[in-house]
């Protein structure tokens, strides 16, 4: 287990550093000096060279790269070309909104999920199982952010049961900040949750033809005990797999849903960043998600050796 | 009245007649083979008993266990009825366990679903299970996994799953098929066992008449879903009454009638040919391991003759057939056609490769169903300067099919639309076409039914009247060997143990490991065959 | 069986009527798809304007025809880098099993999947600035793990089959067999991903037009409608439903159809849905 942990611990940190310097060199090669833009086109020459000495970029850019990842070490992102604030604190504020809204979804749509792929599984062909596949199938055609406009109609205009769009904070507590996630929450899960009841149901439907589960019923299983109790922990193997790749879908479509919502979250950050050419901002706020992204698959991949014991004893 | 008695049992699926009112009977304490072919419908009928049946099967007649009809026991007590009343064994000891649970709690679960005993007991009961199948938890200790067992080991714990509770009845479905001799006479020996041991009566699917003639107490031969012969072993053994039970038996001790083979000269040279497979690391910054798969082998193959290579799974026999076709290089030793290297640097040597043709294992993963008969044929023409076009590639094209038993008609028809047989007819019609020096037949009849295999083996002695064929019959299954070879490798943990004349080896094995392999291997007594 | 013929020929109607829509919009439309008419914007649909109109009076089917050229040609192109990109690089990985090149094939693979197709965008959208290339470019770069996994998977399960054994015996070269024994085996397989795929870029393309990283005006694109309709789906909520069951309908029809052939095909294809 230990061995497997840290060969993966390995992969992490080298796909890690990879990421890094693609996104690096990838702003390196856009046109146009940060500083002149900062300044304006009537900049003085020494005022311009002073900027470029603060900000460190007539620095050479291996240089330039090593105090961009050492500074990322040590939690200071650099400092705004735009705002002269740290990044680090600009990053901080925004990310209290964009992670609670992924893993409330991530939540929701496990939630949801497994139940709906575990029902349909245990009631294949039967009209159930053909609801829930039509469900699904209409839910994986929605765009997410179009899905979060009709909720925002129907649930906010219509009904006033939600606020249409902003933030409330977590100032006042876990509850009115929840609630104001609710519904882009929502959006976002449903359409995932519609892929991964689907990747769950048929994980079941191959583990059902599996051999052990005949063994099962022949001990004296009922049909639903075998599903349960051989078929659900063995189905996690490709479950698991489709929840690691989802979180990144998550994370990119939230910042989509916080422009239906008028959230304060990342994507609002990096759309602005991206008009006023802040690249700071937007290298930083994209290291960001690719980090997170490394991250949940390296914890998807302790979880597969948490629940097949054959990765835990070999390599 | 019977432990177990099947009255009329017949079944269809989707329409599609499967079994056709099948009778027999299983007393306590007593054996029962169910045998025939492929398509008999012998698992079916086991099925049937445990109401394990697939979802749009229907059955008519009368399946009574202890007096009680089992066709109209609903779903709930049937599920309180099977693994208590009836235990069942399947053919795939490497699948037949769940991969995520502990050996310990999969035989547990036979008792706790039953709430048979408190876990606790539950926990001693399964102990005392496991040691009786021979693994006992002292070696074997109940948190292994499945995977950390071989396939002789896991059929031990289906077993196990299968006793726990003592069932009045047990059914083992091929239970031995995909085990290796020497462990299948070791589970055969345990089921025997466990039978005086517990008065249980045992239903046994198979279709290996030798397994059949040691085991049984009473026979049943089925065929296209109906019974077609039973009776008391050694009554039908000395007088078979249906001409299929005849055919069957003689089909699977069928003895073929090679020519003679010529006099000894050198075509294949083996010399201390070593094969080393690199293991996946035990660390992370650990040196890189090898195991040794084929451990300095050396032998010879003459022109014209026909020799076996026998051993059981993962002794290196397939590695070694790999290695001899230039599929994979070697680390040590040479590997001579003709003279002439198989590998000549690090590139597999073509000049030599076209002297060369394999057949293999699986009639059905052989070709690639997207192609024709003659597009599939005549691939090995790639090795070839020179490959026959037009007029001349459609005579090599019937000739090779008409050699093999098949019209040259056949030439345009996809694979999907032969048998299993036919299709082992065509792989022999590739490795002919391009009259190789040598033909490796690794397992090529073992996935065949006995009548098939026999008729295959009839073609395999014209051919060499024919061609003068030279080949090397690599197979797990001694009786097969003995029968198609003139002289025979035995081979143990990548090392050539004994080599000799095939009878002789046979009748005088010299090495502990060939004798010990001959005596594992069921042999079907000489009874009754011949009296009409 | 009947449930993928019905699959089938629903989601290929689905299908065939957006390309049409989308075909047709070359020689004609309803209206000039840019032809302002400021005194009659917002119009309910109606036997004037069938969709009705958007705030600068724009017939909204002549829109969402001419979107439909965008949202195809996107998805399309990306797909098709996928391919040419992603099927040669997994053939290769599986004919070299275990090599460098497999390992580095892989590992490139497994990064890739850390940039979402946004992610992607973002970066190239700061660099370059926004259109419509960059947005093929940003849904292509993500398909190419997709198609070279998949391909890859299927071919080294056929690697293993003694069909492919019996050619190496005969001599053939890896990319040879490759060629003429794995990929049409895996063709059918490619056929099913690459129709799922060329949903997921149709979705991938509103979103990335709805937040501005996609096409540019004047350009239609059924992800800008929506994003001009944000402000004003209260008032006329035609504006956000019209795009938005055109977006569904063309995804759930790809999808249906890209089950159908799937059941029809080979009902053990393996397809990765996500």
């Amino acid at each position: 287990m230990l061995r497997y942990s840290l060969k993966r611990l390995l992969s992490l940190l080298v796909s890690l550093a990879v990421a890094s310097l693609v996104i690096f060199f990838v702003v390196e090669v856009a046109p146009g000096d940060p500083a002149s833009f900062m300044l304006g086109v009537n900049a003085q020459p020494d005022t311009l060279a002073a900027l470029r000495a603060e900000l460190g970029l007539d620095l050479p850019k291996w240089q330039r790269y090593l105090a961009w990842v050492g500074g990322m070490l040590t939690g200071d992102f650099g400092t705004s070309y735009t705002y002269r604030t740290p990044v680090a604190q600009m990053i901080a504020d925004r990310l209290w909104v964009s992670l609670p809204l992924a893993l409330y979804a991530l939540t929701l749509s496990t939630l949801i999920a497994f139940p709906a792929g575990i029902y349909a599984a245990a009631r294949r062909g039967k009209p159930g199982d053909m609801a829930v596949m039509g469900a699904t199938q209409l839910g994986v055609a929605l765009p997410n952010f179009w899905f979060a406009m009709m909720m925002v109609l129907v649930f906010a205009i219509n009904l006033r049961w939600f606020s249409a769009g902003g933030f409330a904070g977590w100032q006042d507590g876990l509850l009115p900040g929840l609630k104001s996630l609710t519904l882009p929450a929502i959006s976002l899960a449903l359409p995932q949750a519609a892929i991964l009841a689907r990747v769950m149901r048929s994980a079941l439907l191959d583990i059902l033809g599996e051999d052990f589960m005949r063994t099962a019923r022949a001990k004296g299983l009922t049909r639903r005990q075998a599903l349960w109790r051989h078929g659900v922990r063995n189905a996690l193997i490709p479950v698991l797999t489709i929840i690691g790749l989802q979180f990144s879908f998550l994370l990119a479509g939230a910042i989509i849903i916080e422009q239906v919502f008028y959230l304060p979250g990342l994507g609002r950050l990096v759309f602005r960043a991206i008009s006023s050419r802040d690249l700071i901002v937007v290298e930083s706020v994209v290291m960001l998600l690719v980090f997170a992204v490394i991250v949940v698959n390296f914890a998807v991949d302790l979880a597969y050796a948490a629940v097949d014991p054959r990765l835990r004893t070999r390599t | 009245m019977s432990l177990l008695e099947i009255e009329n049992l017949t079944l269809s699926i989707g329409g599609i007649g499967i079994l056709d009112r099948v009778s027999l009977h299983v007393d306590a304490g007593e054996i029962v083979a169910v045998t025939g072919e492929s398509g008999s419908g012998k698992s079916m009928t086991a099925l049937a008993v445990m109401g394990l049946l697939p979802e749009r099967a229907s059955a008519t007649g009368r399946i009574a266990l202890d007096g009680r009809d089992l066709l109209t026991t609903p779903e709930p007590a049937m599920c309180a009825l099977r693994g208590r009343e009836i235990g069942m064994v399947f053919q795939e000891p490497m699948t037949a366990l769940n991969p995520v649970q502990t050996i310990g709690a999969q035989v547990m679960e036979t008792i706790l679903v039953h709430d048979a005993m408190p876990r606790a007991e539950a926990r001693a009961r399964a102990r005392e299970v496991l040691t009786r199948v021979g693994l006992p938890p002292e070696r074997f200790p109940l948190t292994r996994y499945p995977h950390e067992l071989s396939g002789g080991q896991r059929q031990r714990v289906v077993i196990a799953m299968a006793i726990a509770l003592r069932p009045k009845l047990l059914i083992a479905d091929e239970p031995t098929t995909a085990l290796d001799v020497t462990t299948q006479a070791q589970i055969l020996d345990l089921l025997k066992g466990l039978v005086d041991e517990f008065g249980m009566g045992l239903l046994m699917i198979t279709h290996d008449l030798a397994v059949v003639a040691g085991m049984a107490d009473r026979i049943v031969v089925m065929r296209h879903g109906a019974v077609v012969e039973t009776g008391e072993t050694r009554r039908l053994l000395a007088d078979m009454r249906h001409p299929y039970t005849r055919m069957l038996f003689e089909a699977s001790r069928h003895q073929v009638d090679l020519p003679a083979a010529p006099a000894p000269a050198p075509l294949l040279e083996v010399q201390d040919v070593v094969r080393d497979y690199r293991l996946p690391r035990t660390r992370l910054f650990a040196p890189v391991e090898h195991a040794r798969a084929v451990n300095h082998i050396s032998f010879t193959l003459n022109r014209g003759e026909r020799l076996g290579l026998v051993g059981e799974s993962g002794c290196g026999k397939s590695t070694l057939t790999r290695a001899i076709l230039g599929l994979d290089e070697v680390q040590g030793g040479s590997i001579r056609l003709d003279g002439e290297p198989v590998f000549t640097g690090h590139r597999p040597n073509l000049a030599v490769r076209r002297k060369m043709q394999v057949v293999f294992q699986d009639p059905f993963g052989s070709f690639n169903p997207r192609h024709r008969v003659d597009r599939l044929i005549t691939e090995p023409f790639h090795l070839l300067g020179d490959p026959p076009r037009g007029a001349a590639r459609d005579a090599a094209i019937a000739e090779a099919l008409t050699a093999v038993g098949l019209t040259p008609g056949d030439a345009r028809k996809y694979i999907h639309e032969f048998s299993g047989g036919q299709r082992q007819r065509i792989a022999i019609a590739r490795a002919l076409i391009i009259r190789p020096e040598l033909i490796l037949f690794d397992e090529a009849v073992s996935a065949l039914d006995v009548s098939v295999r026999a008729q295959i083996l009839d073609l395999l002695a014209e051919l060499c009247r024919a061609y003068e064929l030279t080949y090397l019959f690599i197979s797990h299954d001694l009786s097969v060997v003995r029968s198609v070879t003139d002289r025979v490798l035995v081979m143990q943990a990548g090392e050539i143990v004994e080599q000799g004349p095939t009878e002789q080896v046979f009748t005088d094995p010299q090495h502990p490991y060939t004798r010990k392999l001959i005596a594992a291997a069921p042999v079907l007594p000489e009874l009754g065959l011949g009296v009409a | 069986m009947s449930g993928a013929r019905r699959n089938l020929v629903l989601g290929g109607a689905l299908s065939a009527l957006v390309v049409l829509a989308a075909l047709v919009s070359f020689v004609w439309t309803p209206y000039d798809h840019t032809a302002l008419d400021i005194p009659g914007k917002l119009q309910p649909p109606g036997p004037e304007h069938w969709l009705g109109t958007d705030h600068f009076g724009r017939d909204m089917l002549s829109m969402i025809m001419v979107g439909a050229r965008t949202s195809i040609a996107v998805a399309l192109v990306a797909v098709g880098i996928g391919i040419t990109l992603g099927v040669p690089l997994g053939l290769a990985a599986a004919a070299l099993k275990g090599s460098w090149l497999d390992e580095v094939i892989m590992r490139g693979n497994d990064l890739i999947f850390a940039f979402p197709s946004l992610v992607i965008a973002i970066l190239i959208t700061a660099v370059f600035g926004a259109g419509a290339v960059n947005a093929i470019i940003a849904i292509g770069i993500f398909n190419i793990p997709v198609f070279a996994r998949i391909t890859r998977g299927a071919a080294l399960s056929l690697w293993q089959r003694e069909f492919i054994l019996a050619a190496r015996v005969s001599g053939k070269s890896a990319a040879r067999i490759s060629a003429e024994h794995i990929l049409p085996n895996v063709a059918n397989l490619l056929i099913v991903q690459g129709t799922i795929q060329f949903s997921l870029g149709i979705l991938a393309e509103a979103g990335l037009s709805y937040v501005g990283l996609g096409a540019q005006p004047p350009t239609p694109s059924w992800g800008r409608m929506l994003a001009d309709a944000q402000t004003m789906v209260s008032i006329a909520p035609h504006l956000a439903l019209v795009p938005g069951i055109a977006i569904v309908l063309t995804v759930l029809g790809l999808n249906l159809m890209g089950d159908g052939l799937r059941d029809w095909l080979d009902p053990r294809l393996r397809v990765a849905r996500t």
